[in-house]
C-alpha cells in the first residue's frame, strides 16, 4: 500500500510541475498590460485528480491482474476483428441515412469526416499496404485541389470531367515523386517524402500568376447533378427548378456529401480488390520483404511506383472534391499538419485495415470536433464561482484532452484500433494473422 | 548451364572472392563448400544479381540454348526471365502472410500478366480468376511436396523453422526456375528433417531443375551432391566429385588444418 502512495505522491508531483504553468497560472489583460493571476484551487483540484486516479489504477493492479488484463486485451481485439463484419455494413447504413438528420451541421461534419477516410485510404494503400512511410501526402491533395480549380476555371470544364483529369494529374506526380525517392529507404524515404510534401506548398504559394500565390483560388464551380446546378436562383436548369422545388443551401450540402461519400466508397472498393489481385499482394510482400521480392522476379521499383500512383490519385480526387466544395483554396490548407493527420488516421486505425482507417477518421476528426461541443455545453454547466475560471476556457482544453485520448489508445493498442490481416486468398477457411506476425514495413 | 569464370569480388580493399571459376551442368546438384568466410554467399548474391561483381562474368544457358550474361542484369530479371531462384541463409518468408500467399506472391509475373495492368482485373473485365485457380493449384502441388497442405492458411511466420525452410524451397519453385540456389538449406535441421530435405532436393532434380547449393552439413553435401565446388579465402581449391574433393589433402588442409600443419600441405599442393 505504502509503494502504491508513494507511487501515486510522484504522479502527483509530476502533475503540479506541468500544470502548475499550464493551469494555475492565468494572464488577464488589463489597462497596463497583461497580469499574470495565480489560480491555486484549480491547480489543486488537478492534482487531487492525478493522485486519488494513480492510487486507483495502482492499487487495483496486482499481478495476476495484469495477466487478466492482458487477456482481455486480446479478447478485445478479436471481438473488434469480429464486429467489423456488422459493423462496417452498420457505419455504411448510418452514413447512407445521414442526411435524413436535415442538420446542416451534422452533414457538413459528416462530408469533412468521410474526405479524411478517404485520404486515410488512399494513404493506407501506401504506407498499410506497400509499407511505405509517406509524409507528404498533402502534395497530392493539393495538386488534385489545384488541378481542379485551374482546369475548371481555365478551360470552362465540370466538376465531373476534372474529376478523373485532377486524380491522374496527381497520379503523375505521385510516378514523378517516386522515381529518385524509391530508392531510399525507412526514414530518408520519409524526409524526402515531407520535402517533396513542402515544395509543392512553397511552388503553390509563389507561382503567383498560375496559382494566384497565398491569396488562393476564389469562385471554383460548384458540382452540378446531371447538368443541374445548385443555384439559389431556382430557375430552369437548376436542381430546384427542375423538380419544382424551394431551392435551399441544404440540398446542395447534402449533394456534396454524397459525392463524397461515393468517392470514399470507390477508394474502398479498389483498394479492396486490388488486395486480392497480384498486385496488392506484391505491395503487401514488399512490406514484408523486399530482398525476398526481389529474389522472386517482382520489379520492386514498378511495384512500389504503382502503389504511389494509386495512392496519389485518390488523393486527386479527394482534392478535387475539397476544391469543389469549398469554391476556395488557398496555400493554407495543405500544410504538414493535413499530412500528419491523415498519417496519424492511418496509423490509428491500424495499418492495412478499412475498417480501422474509417473508425480512426471518425474518432480523430468528428470525435474532435463533438467534443469541442460537449466542452462548450460543459461549460455553460458549470456556472458556479469555483470553477468560473475553469469553465471558461474549458474548450481550449480539448487538444490536451484529444492528445491524451490518443496516447492512452496507442498504449492499450499499440499496432491500431483494428490490428491483425486477413489473408487474400485461402484453400479452407480464412483466419486472421495476428499483428505480431505482420511486418510494418520500413520503405 | 552456369559458367562462372574469373569472377572477383571487391568490397573496398577486402577480395571476398577472387577469380573464381566454376561450372555447373545441367541437371546435376552442385555443391559449393568451403570454411567460414570463404567468400561462398558472396558467389551467391553474384549469381542471384544481389551483387554486381567486380570482374569476371557468369553465364546462365537454358536447355533451350537461349544464354543469359547474369552479371550485367538486373536482379528482378535473374529470377523472371533468366528463372535462377534462391533461397536465403537467414530465412525469408513473408511472415505475416498464408503460406498459400506466399507461393502465391513467387508466381506474381504470370499472374500479373493475366491482369490487363491490374486495371481490367479491378474492373473484373480480364481472366485472372483463371490464371489464379491455376496458380493455386500449382501452389497445391509444392505444397504436396513440401508436406504442408494442412497448414496452407496459416501464417508463414508462425511454421516451425524446419517447414519454414521448406516453404522458401517451395516458393522458389513455384517462379519454374531453371537453376535452383539453395544458401545452407540444412542450417538448423535435425537428422530426421536433414533427410526429407534431401529427398525434396533430390526430387526437385528428378523434375528437371539444375541446383547449385552452399552447405557446412557434410551429410548432405556427401549424399547428395553430383559434383562440389570447394572454396577458401575467395579462392577454388578443389573441383571434383564428392570421393575426389574428399580425398583433396588441400581440402582437408582448409577444413582441418591451422598454422604449421596447414603450410605444409599448402607447399605440398
Amino acid at each position: 500500500m505504502s509503494a502504491a502512495l508513494r507511487d501515486a505522491f510522484l504522479s502527483a508531483v509530476v502533475a503540479l510541475g506541468l500544470f502548475g504553468p499550464m493551469v494555475g497560472l492565468v494572464t488577464t489583460p488589463t489597462p497596463n498590460g497583461l497580469t499574470l493571476d495565480p489560480r491555486p484551487i484549480a491547480t489543486a483540484v488537478v492534482v487531487a485528480l492525478v493522485f486519488f486516479g494513480r492510487l486507483l489504477v495502482v492499487g487495483r493492479r496486482s499481478a495476476r491482474a495484469r495477466r487478466e488484463e492482458v487477456s482481455r486485451n486480446r479478447a478485445l481485439a478479436e471481438a473488434l476483428t469480429h464486429a467489423g463484419r456488422w459493423l462496417a455494413p452498420a457505419l455504411l447504413v448510418v452514413a447512407v441515412a445521414l442526411p435524413l438528420t436535415g442538420s446542416r451541421y451534422y452533414v457538413d461534419l459528416a462530408t469533412l469526416v468521410l474526405t479524411y477516410v478517404m485520404l486515410g485510404w488512399g494513404l493506407n494503400i501506401v504506407v498499410g499496404l506497400a509499407g511505405l512511410l509517406d509524409l507528404g501526402y498533402v502534395a497530392f491533395y493539393a495538386v488534385g485541389a489545384y488541378s481542379y480549380a485551374l482546369l475548371a476555371q481555365t478551360f470552362d470544364l465540370g466538376f465531373w470531367t476534372c474529376l478523373p483529369l485532377a486524380g491522374i494529374l496527381a497520379a503523375l506526380w505521385g510516378v514523378v515523386l517516386g522515381f529518385p525517392v524509391l530508392r531510399l529507404r525507412g526514414d530518408y524515404l520519409a524526409i524526402v517524402t515531407l520535402a517533396f510534401g513542402e515544395i509543392i506548398r512553397v511552388v503553390i504559394t509563389n507561382w503567383v500568376s498560375l496559382t494566384g500565390g497565398p491569396n488562393g483560388i476564389v469562385g471554383i464551380p460548384r458540382p452540378t447533378l446531371f447538368g443541374l446546378s445548385f443555384s439559389m436562383s431556382g430557375g430552369p436548369g437548376t436542381v430546384a427548378g427542375f423538380f419544382g422545388i424551394e431551392p435551399t443551401t441544404l440540398q446542395r450540402v447534402i449533394y456534396l456529401y454524397y459525392v463524397i461519400l461515393a468517392l470514399a466508397l470507390l477508394t474502398n472498393w479498389v483498394s479492396l480488390r486490388l488486395r486480392r489481385q497480384p498486385l496488392g499482394r506484391a505491395w503487401e510482400a514488399l512490406r514484408e520483404d523486399e530482398v525476398a521480392c526481389r529474389s522472386l522476379g517482382i520489379n520492386v521499383t514498378n511495384t512500389k511506383l504503382t502503389a504511389f500512383a494509386t495512392g496519389a490519385l485518390f488523393g486527386g480526387f479527394a482534392g478535387a472534391f475539397f476544391a469543389t466544395r469549398q469554391a476556395f483554396i488557398s496555400p493554407e490548407s495543405f500544410t504538414f499538419i493535413e499530412s500528419a493527420t491523415v498519417l496519424a488516421i492511418v496509423v490509428l486505425g491500424g495499418l492495412g485495415s478499412q475498417l480501422g482507417v474509417a473508425l480512426a477518421a471518425v474518432i480523430m476528426i468528428g470525435g474532435l470536433e463533438l467534443l469541442r461541443g460537449f466542452l462548450s455545453w460543459m461549460a455553460d454547466q458549470m456556472g458556479s464561482d469555483l470553477f468560473a475560471g475553469i469553465a471558461s476556457e474549458l474548450p481550449l482544453y480539448r487538444m490536451l484532452i484529444f492528445g491524451l485520448a490518443l496516447v492512452v489508445m496507442m498504449v492499450l493498442r499499440p499496432r491500431g484500433l483494428v490490428s491483425g490481416r486477413t489473408p487474400t486468398v485461402a484453400l479452407g477457411a480464412r483466419k486472421e494473422i495476428a499483428a505480431e506476425l505482420v511486418a510494418q514495413g520500413r520503405g | 548451364m552456369l559458367e562462372v569464370s574469373g569472377l572477383t569480388m571487391r568490397f573496398g580493399g577486402l577480395k571476398a572472392v577472387d577469380g573464381l571459376s566454376f561450372a555447373a551442368r545441367a541437371g546435376e546438384i552442385t555443391a559449393v563448400i568451403g570454411p567460414n568466410g570463404a567468400g561462398k554467399t558472396t558467389v551467391f548474391n553474384c549469381i542471384t544479381g544481389f551483387y554486381r561483381p567486380t570482374e569476371g562474368s557468369i553465364v546462365l544457358t537454358h536447355p533451350s540454348g537461349e544464354r543469359f550474361p547474369l552479371q550485367r542484369m538486373p536482379g528482378h530479371r535473374i529470377a523472371s526471365a533468366a528463372k535462377v531462384a534462391r533461397t536465403f541463409q537467414n530465412i525469408r518468408l513473408f511472415a505475416g502472410m498464408t503460406v498459400l500467399e506466399n507461393l502465391l506472391v513467387a508466381q506474381h509475373n504470370r499472374l500479373m500478366a493475366s491482369t490487363g495492368f491490374g486495371v481490367l482485373a479491378v474492373l473484373g473485365l480480364s481472366r485472372y480468376p483463371a490464371a489464379e485457380r491455376a496458380a493455386v493449384d500449382k501452389a497445391r502441388h509444392w505444397l504436396d511436396a513440401i508436406g504442408l497442405t494442412e497448414r496452407a492458411d496459416d501464417p508463414a511466420g508462425a511454421l516451425p523453422y524446419g517447414a519454414q525452410r521448406r516453404l522458401e524451397i517451395a516458393r522458389a519453385m513455384c517462379i519454374d526456375p531453371v537453376l535452383l540456389c539453395l544458401d545452407e538449406p540444412a542450417a538448423g535441421l535435425n537428422p530426421r528433417e536433414s533427410e526429407e530435405l534431401n529427398q525434396l532436393l533430390l526430387k526437385i532434380r528428378g523434375e528437371g531443375c539444375s541446383l547449385l547449393l552452399i552447405e557446412h552439413d557434410m551429410g548432405v553435401v556427401m549424399k547428395i551432391s553430383d559434383h562440389i565446388v570447394v572454396l577458401d579465402h575467395g579462392k577454388k581449391i578443389s573441383d571434383g566429385t564428392p570421393q575426389d574433393v574428399r580425398a583433396d589433402p588441400a581440402v582437408i588442409a582448409a577444413y582441418l588444418g591451422e598454422g604449421e600443419e596447414d603450410e605444409e600441405v599448402e607447399v605440398q599442393a
